[in-house]
């Protein structure tokens, strides 16, 4: 079997004094969606951000494309192929949806168009001009997710992407999150959501405490349901 | 048309222009602290130190090298911002996750020494510095006579202002300075080097000081505390306006000018006070600014 695309062994993370991930094991292959599932606290974020380069001191090994990453910054991490979706989104208030769209630089070939784009989150077009952040919960999700498709990153990070939105517009990412499988991209999303999760995914690691308590893989997901509900708590 | 509100149109006029000039240093140093101050998180109170630097820088020029007042306006920022460089990437990037009271009390131990150096090797009593041969004279405006050289100062520091403003708000690179402003750890995930642009920001906020300081030589006596005086009052117009916007320090900047000229005129005992009674006033009303938002 070919190398995943990204690595993750032994993963420890701090912040500050707290030592948050415990040996963080996982790995995604080209082409698949994986989740993290767990519950508020596992951990979920913050092995976003460490794959990132965002928390402060973290230690292991953070492979992607067979390349060690955990020594390097923030934007050379970025610039390997990955890109970031936060769960708070951060979208610019000082910014305009057309400036939050095009402000992540392109770091490689084949990213989306604006006019895919615009095909996916159709809103997205008319608002242009507004204000970041006057934008609706769903309408920022959108632009958060649209604005990372655009660089040529091949890896995206998605960090709770349905959080709080309306179910309409959970299908609709749903659909993008197909979508962009179909074209290639390779995804990593964290969810709390299992049933949305079940939906999109190939795999499921689920998280505790800072660390990878189980793996499930989807077809498997519905004989597994009574241990996942005691996972998440539902 | 002998008097306006009782007072001869050439002293209101004269004092307006006065003002308009102190408005142009007031506007050009608030605006590159307000950059500073929103991407760096440091009040940076060397800033006086480093407008006076560019003052020297010029006369050292002039008087050693013998390149002229043209040459300074673009060496002396260069090299002045060079130095701010030099400053951020050794001491003020190891602050920023501190309280804003640590960038304040390092900037303002430095412009104490760089002003005592100055003193030590200039003295304190000032160097003049003559006006370009072509801004010398002046010009009938009709209602009022210009001076050449205080209406170029007037004009090109507006035009900087302007630029700077248009720079900062429409156009790419100041998309990502206005966002790295914002949230910088989620513009370095998109992959930019987010310290590199903080020490060019530092730079270039130090080189509008020198600028200014350029500007200021041959209106002022060169000396090594022209900017520590100054400062004070800029620091007042920063708050005054309020530390977030950019167009909010420009205007400030020349409106303070402006009043502080007027007071002159129709009340000459407050003058050196009124920008202080306003920011006093402002504190009072909108403690965020006038043109600031609660950060
Ligand atoms: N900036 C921070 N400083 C200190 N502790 C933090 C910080 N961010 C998160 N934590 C702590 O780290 C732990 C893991 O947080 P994390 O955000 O990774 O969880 P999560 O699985 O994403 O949870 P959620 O589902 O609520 O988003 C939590 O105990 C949290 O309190
Ligand atoms: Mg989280």
């Amino acid at each position: 079997m070919a190398e995943p695309m990204l690595s993750v062994k032994g993963l420890n993370a701090w912040y500050g004094e707290s030592h948050i991930l415990h040996g963080v094991d996982f790995d995604v292959r080209q082409g698949e969606v994986v989740t993290l599932l767990g519950r508020n606290g596992a951990g979920k974020t913050t092995t976003m951000k460490s794959i990132m380069g965002l928390v402060g001191r973290r230690s292991g090994s953070i492979l992607f494309e067979a390349g060690e990453t955990i020594g390097l910054p923030a934007y050379k991490i970025a610039r390997l192929g990955i890109a970031f979706c936060p769960e708070e989104r951060g979208i610019f208030a000082s910014l305009d949806v057309a400036e939050n769209l095009m402000l992540p630089p392109a770091i490689g070939e084949g990213g989306m168009t604006v006019e895919t784009i615009f095909e996916l989150f159709p809103n997205l077009r008319e608002r242009l001009s507004s204000q970041g952040t006057k934008l609706s919960g769903g309408e920022q999700q959108m632009l958060a997710i649209g604005r990372i498709l655009r660089t040529g990153a091949r890896l995206l990070l998605l960090d709770e992407p349905t959080e709080g939105l309306a179910p309409v517009i959970v299908q609709q990412i749903g659909h993008t999150i197909h979508r962009l499988k179909k074209e290639g991209f390779t995804i990593l999303l964290v969810e709390q959501n299992f049933r949305f999760a079940a939906t999109v995914a190939d795999r499921h690691y689920v998280m505790e405490h800072g660390r990878i308590v189980d793996e499930i893989a989807n077809d498997a997901l519905a004989a597994n349901m009574e241990k996942l509900h005691e996972y998440l708590g539902v | 048309m002998h008097e306006i509100f009782g007072i001869p149109p050439q002293a209101l006029f004269g004092q307006l222009l006065l003002g308009l000039i102190n408005g142009s240093f007031y506007a050009t140093l608030s605006l590159g602290l307000a950059i500073i101050f929103g991407l760096l998180n440091i009040i940076n109170f060397t800033h006086g130190a480093q407008y006076m630097m560019g003052a020297f820088v010029a006369w050292m020029l002039l008087n050693w090298l013998g390149l002229n007042y043209w040459a300074a306006l673009v060496i002396a920022p260069v090299l002045v911002g060079a130095f701010g460089v030099l400053i951020e990437r050794t001491m003020l990037r190891h602050l920023y996750k501190l309280d804003h009271l640590y960038g304040l009390l390092l900037t303002f131990g430095l412009a104490l020494i760089i002003q005592g150096v100055f003193r030590n090797y200039f003295g304190s009593s000032g160097l003049p510095y003559r006006i370009p041969d072509a801004l010398r004279g002046g010009t009938d405006l009709g209602f009022m006579f210009m001076p050449n050289y205080r209406g170029w100062v007037i004009a090109v520091s507006l035009v900087v202002c302007l630029v700077t403003w248009f720079v900062i708000e429409k156009t790419k690179l100041g998309a990502y300075l206005r966002a790295a402003t914002e949230n910088p750890p989620l513009v370095q995930a998109f992959g930019i080097n987010v310290p590199r642009m903080v020490t060019l920001t530092y730079g270039f906020g130090v080189a509008l000081a020198a600028f200014s300081g350029v500007l200021a030589a041959p209106i002022y006596q060169v000396s090594p505390q022209m900017g520590a005086d100054l400062i004070i009052v800029v620091f007042a117009v920063v708050v005054i306006g309020g530390m977030g916007s950019i167009m909010g320090a420009i205007l400030t900047g020349f409106g303070l000018g402006v009043i502080e000229g007027l007071t002159k005129v129709f009340y000459p005992e407050a003058s050196a006070t009124v920008i202080f009674v306003v920011m006093a006033i402002v504190l009072l009303v909108k403690p965020a600014g006038l043109f600031g938002r609660v950060r």
